[in-house]
């Protein structure tokens, strides 16, 4: 049977992808963060997951305005990096696992969690970002992907319990693939981090910290954290975090922390990085 | 106009809901164009040629060729639109974060402020709290 075997939090800022694209991982503004991240593929390439279901938002590439869903899964073979108006990132297509895609969207249905069904879509740095700093610069990303799009743009979006709720029910419809897969659940945007009007660049880290403390060790304490209270205390996309619940959603109630990474800023976000491991049921 | 809702207690902040999605819809779908390299070359070619394939009012057209950030924010404009504008012009984030702030300041003086910490919390919570404090 198919198994959740890690989830990992990390924000998915674009300039990341860019320093990475252009070759400045080395200045002195981008060494610290990828030094600070290394342990992060350090444990990745030895842990090898399978597949990662990759809980992201669309930054208006596939998406649009036109059609808002809250939850959505990406179902085709491959999805390719998209234009977000600056040209595609020149990272490689995104292999999917239609198989198990179609599985998860049956079983997420029948659940009472109502997916919008993707057939067709590019990719933005919501989801390639997070690749990136997981995985580095392969010719060829080494395992599966299937992409999760949340509506984080148009508000409201969709409650932080919806989200962990919907996290629960990934876990029992991974746990009920009859193939021995071995999946690892990611949950990306965050933490504070505001980029429009008046109040642009607000960084609350002190607020940031003590809900990544509890969504490790009591997650229950957070998951009814209100649209207003995130949008105060972590800025108008600070609300992105919500993502981190799915991924927190489809682990054990307990889970071992095995690695952390912080940092103020990148760009304009208080960047954070986790690793969660389950510890027995 | 819809009823005061508690997310507008928060300074400086424009919550991207239902109101604000009617009247940015053409103004966003206008900035969602130029995610093609084709259109992006149109736009530059005759910028007020081609914002009239979009029916955006007047006001809108106006802060788009001015270029006036938070004037699209408050015409309904949501910033992970009006950034491919911003792209398109070759700025960052931190050039339109600074272009927002209020007085404006320039990239370069937004980008320390963020290496400093960033805009802090304190006083910046409410309207409310600051009227008050």
């Amino acid at each position: 049977m198919a198994e959740i075997i890690a989830g990992i939090g990390t924000s998915h800022i674009p300039p990341i992808g860019a320093a990475m694209d252009n070759g400045k991982t080395g200045e002195d503004y981008w060494k610290p963060f990828f030094e600070g991240i290394a342990p992060a593929r350090e444990w990745m390439a030895k842990t090898r997951p399978d597949l990662c279901i990759l809980v992201y938002n669309d930054h208006a590439s596939a998406f649009s305005l036109q059609s808002t869903a809250t939850f959505s899964i990406g179902v085709a073979d491959r999805f390719p990096p998209a234009d977000e108006g600056y040209g595609p990132r020149r990272v490689p297509t995104v292999d999917g696992d239609p198989a198990l895609a179609w599985h998860l969207a049956e079983s997420l249905v029948l659940d009472e969690f109502d997916m919008t069904i993707v057939s067709e879509m590019p990719v933005d740095h919501g989801l390639t970002v997070p690749l990136s700093i997981l995985f580095g610069q392969p010719d060829a990303w080494p395992c599966r992907v299937i992409p999760l799009a949340v509506n984080v743009v148009q508000y409201p979006q969709p409650t932080g319990n919806r989200c962990y709720k919907l996290g629960k029910a990934i876990r029992r419809a991974v746990e009920a693939y009859p193939q021995p897969l071995r999946v690892a659940i990611v949950g990306t945007g965050g933490l504070s981090h505001q980029l429009q009007g008046e109040r642009a660049g607000l960084i609350n880290t002190a607020y940031d910290i003590d809900w990544l403390d509890r969504l490790v060790n009591d997650p229950e304490s957070i998951r009814h954290i209100g649209h207003t209270e995130y949008l105060r205390e972590t800025g108008s996309e600070g609300i992105e975090a919500i993502m981190w619940l799915v991924m927190r959603g489809a682990l054990h109630a307990n889970v071992s922390e095995i690695f952390r990474y912080t940092r103020v800023p990148v760009s304009n976000t208080h960047y954070a990085l986790t690793i969660l491991e389950n510890r027995g049921r | 106009m819809r009823e005061t809702r508690d997310y507008d207690d928060i300074p400086g902040t424009y919550v991207f809901d239902g109101e604000r999605c009617r009247r940015g819809y053409h103004l966003n779908m206008f900035c969602m164009s130029l995610n093609q390299a084709a259109n992006r070359d149109a736009f530059r070619a005759d910028e007020a040629g081609y914002l009239r394939r979009f029916p955006m009012s007047e006001a809108q057209r106006r802060a788009v060729l001015e270029r006036d950030w938070l004037e699209m924010l408050r015409q309904g404009g949501n910033i992970y639109y009006t950034f491919k504008l911003a792209a398109c012009d070759g700025l960052t984030m931190q050039d339109v974060g600074g272009l927002m702030a209020e007085p404006q300041v320039s990239g370069d003086a937004f980008r320390r402020m963020m290496l400093d910490g960033g805009r802090p919390i304190a006083g910046n919570r409410s309207k409310k709290e600051r009227h008050d404090g």
